[in-house]
């Protein structure tokens, strides 16, 4: 199972390893700083526990579970 | 302050001016880097702000005056990230500035506004720009919050790695204006020849604009403090929705409690202007027609004002404060439950101000179906025009009981009621379209959160006046000439040389052969005579009322509420209530859907919905109210 932005905590953050969306909407999500490599934090959830607001590339941006889980981490160091 | 260091930069100087007139000049930037905020400084003219992405969802053109004879057009644009378009909004910004745009020739020049407190995110968006090869004045904006919050940048070093005159501003306070408009006013500079990322690639532009914003001193200011501790207030699990629910409760209590005086006020005034009008005018039908006819009908429109003014105050400071992208995100899980996206929720929002901006303001939604579902479904958002309607009905027909103690009374909870009937209607009719014939796959839900900022007492002023202007135009246009029709047609034919009675004039005539239709909804003709001008716009009714009623001679709106109990039973007058929260009255919205849905397909299933669905609530709230008391 590979570690998804969904299973991020509040307060956690991880590395972006790829974006397994279609081109058009991993486009979109580029462009809000989701890039590869991009360092992202979970910082809290809407109430009710979706959408979460993560915080990337200096800017905060609310993603669903149903599209954060489609965007994975880089495995965290053993 | 930074000046435009453009000295060193100017190469193939192009005169402004050479070739064609007048000189074209685009603003490009990121959604809410503050390009329309800018385009309004520079023009003097009001296109709509506010803060969150998206606002902006056409083009606009307003004319710079730079001294004698020498004016630039300056084009207002959808914001875009990349340049690669997704959405109807973005795709404008891009046909404009290849000069595929009909009708708009292609620009001269580019602004490119890009938020100096993300400097590195929204430099992304140069790369593409500066590739089209067009003279570049780079706007560095929100330097004042940079600044504040301990940020800084080079904009010599980064004029140089760009290879255009870059300049820090702040539209909002008017700083750098002056280096814009002599950008506007000098010799077009063609970008300096420098090494771009390929613009398709998103990551390779990323890595680009970080180098470049690196190389340029560029150091980010702290995290918005202010913002964090107050979304951890409206974004907590509980509280969240507590305050969100208070100031909206406080907003209906605030039309009742402090607009109702207002209005009362504003009544006497206009009854006793009226008055005295008359008693100057020879007796006469002129008198007659400029007092019960166009005065009674106008003044009972326009004792409105106060409430419309306290609604925009509200959705002022909901827009301007950053407040509304929260509110999209606490709302998103019923949305997403209805089978739409939480985009489509800010469209659905500014529908309760007016269902016109509300249907362009869906351009931003990406996939089709959705868009369309959220068009058919924002005129059952309670828009400003239904106000008028709802708080006459109430007033006349429900005492001010106190509720939750003096602070929330019986009034305030029935517009509640209406208000919240009215987003039933829209959740379960687009729950109905999306299971059935705007079935789609979802696309994913993406919303960026920007910083609070602290509305200022300017934009919230000239919003009230631009809305109380529209408002006033409105009542003396449509509902001045609606009101003087009605009252001709209440005078006609003459029988023996005078009036007839009103139940058998041309209004009266019509009134009574719809009257079969209505009855059982609990309405009698006069009733039916509003319902059929104020397919018009919904507020009209109320003129047409007070038109109906003056020439009873009752002029005042006192008179009108009385006149409504008289002429309505509880049960009609609830059946009218939800009968307006369902119908679609509005030319103006039918016009802007057929405009964006690209045919007369939708309106005319929009119209035929709601008016089915009117029909069916009237006449059901008509039995139950009338069988329970």
């Amino acid at each position: 199972m590979a570690f998804t932005l969904a299973d991020l905590l509040p307060g956690e953050s991880g590395v972006l390893a790829e974006l397994d969306l279609s081109p058009d909407d991993a486009g979109r999500l580029m462009e809000l700083g989701f890039l590869p490599g991009a360092r992202v934090r979970a910082v809290r959830a809407a109430p009710g526990g979706d959408p979460r607001v993560f915080r990337v590339d200096g800017a905060e941006v609310a993603l669903r579970r149903e599209t954060a889980r489609f965007l994975i981490l880089r495995a965290a160091p053993p | 302050m930074s000046g435009c260091h453009d000295c060193a930069l100017v190469q193939r100087a192009v005169a402004p001016g050479s070739g064609r007139e007048p000189v074209r000049v685009a603003l490009v930037g990121p959604p809410n880097a503050g390009k329309s905020t800018l385009f309004n400084e520079l023009t003097g003219l009001r296109q709509r702000v506010a803060n969150y992405p998206g606002v902006t969802v056409e083009h606009r053109v307003g004319r710079v005056s730079l001294g004698p004879g020498t004016n630039v057009d300056v084009i207002d644009l959808p914001g875009s990230y990349s340049l690669q378009p997704r959405s109807d909004d973005e795709r404008l910004t891009d046909d404009v500035l290849h000069g595929r745009c009909p009708g708009v020739p292609r620009p001269d020049a580019v602004l490119l506004v890009l938020d100096v407190t993300n400097l590195g995110r929204h430099l992304v968006l140069a790369a593409p720009v500066l590739a089209l090869g067009l003279p570049t004045l780079v706007v560095l904006n929100l330097a004042d919050d940079l600044e504040r919050r301990g940020g800084a940048v080079d904009t010599t070093a980064l004029a140089r790695r760009l290879g255009a005159p870059v300049v820090l501003a702040s539209a909002k306070t008017r700083r750098g204006l002056d280096t814009v408009r002599a950008f506007l006013a000098g010799r077009f500079a063609v970008p300096l020849p420098t090494e771009l990322p390929l613009v398709r690639n998103i990551p390779a532009c990323r890595l680009w604009a970080g180098r470049i914003a690196d190389e340029s001193a560029y150091r980010p200011p702290a995290p918005p403090l202010w913002t964090r501790r107050l979304d951890a207030l409206f974004l907590h699990p509980w509280a969240g929705p507590l305050v969100f629910v208070t100031v909206l409760l406080a907003v209906f209590q605030g039309m009742f409690a402090v607009a109702a005086p207002l209005s009362d006020g504003l009544e006497s005034v206009l009854t006793g202007a009226g008055r005295r009008a008359g008693a100057l005018l020879p007796a006469g039908a002129l008198r007659d027609l400029l007092l019960q006819g166009a005065w009674a009908g106008v003044a009972s429109v326009v004792v409105f004002l106060p409430q419309i003014l306290v609604l925009f105050l509200f959705i002022g400071v909901l827009e301007d404060s950053g407040y509304l992208a929260r509110a999209a995100l606490i709302a998103d899980r019923t949305m997403a439950r209805i089978g739409l996206q939480g985009k489509s929720f800010i469209p659905l929002l500014s529908a309760y101000a007016c269902a016109v901006p509300a249907v362009l303001a869906t351009r931003t939604i990406e996939n089709r179906r959705d868009r369309l579902a959220t068009i058919l479904v924002a005129p059952f958002m309670t828009c400003a025009a239904r106000l008028p309607v709802y708080t006459l009905i109430i007033a006349a027909f429900l005492p001010n009981t106190p509720l939750l103690g003096p602070a929330f009374g019986l009034r305030a909870a029935a517009l509640v009621g209406l208000y919240l009937l009215g987003f039933a209607a829209a959740v379960g009719t687009a729950r109905l379209l999306k299971s059935t014939i705007l079935k789609s796959e979802r696309t994913p839900f993406v919303l960026e959160l920007p910083p609070y900022r602290l509305p200022t007492l300017r934009s919230l002023g000239l919003r009230l006046v631009d809305r109380g202007k529209a408002f006033l135009m409105r009542a003396g246009t449509v509902i001045l000439a609606v009101s003087v029709g009605v009252w001709l047609l209440s005078h006609v034919p003459r029988v023996g040389g005078s009036a007839p009675d009103l139940p058998h004039s041309v209004a009266g005539t019509v009134g009574r052969a719809i009257e079969p239709a209505i009855r059982p909804l609990g309405f009698d003709w006069k009733i039916g005579v509003g319902l059929v001008t104020s397919l018009a716009a919904r507020e009209v009714i109320v003129g047409t009322l007070g038109t109906i009623h003056g020439i009873a001679g009752d002029e005042s709106s006192v008179g009108l509420q009385r006149a409504l109990r008289h002429d309505l039973a509880p049960g009609g007058a609830v059946a009218l209530l939800v009968f307006f929260a369902f119908a679609m009255q509005c030319v103006a919205t039918l016009a802007v859907v057929r405009r964006e849905t690209g045919g007369w397909k939708y309106p005319i299933l929009q119209f035929s919905y709601m008016l089915a669905l009117a029909y069916g609530g009237a006449l059901l709230a008509n039995r139950v109210v009338t069988a329970l008391l």
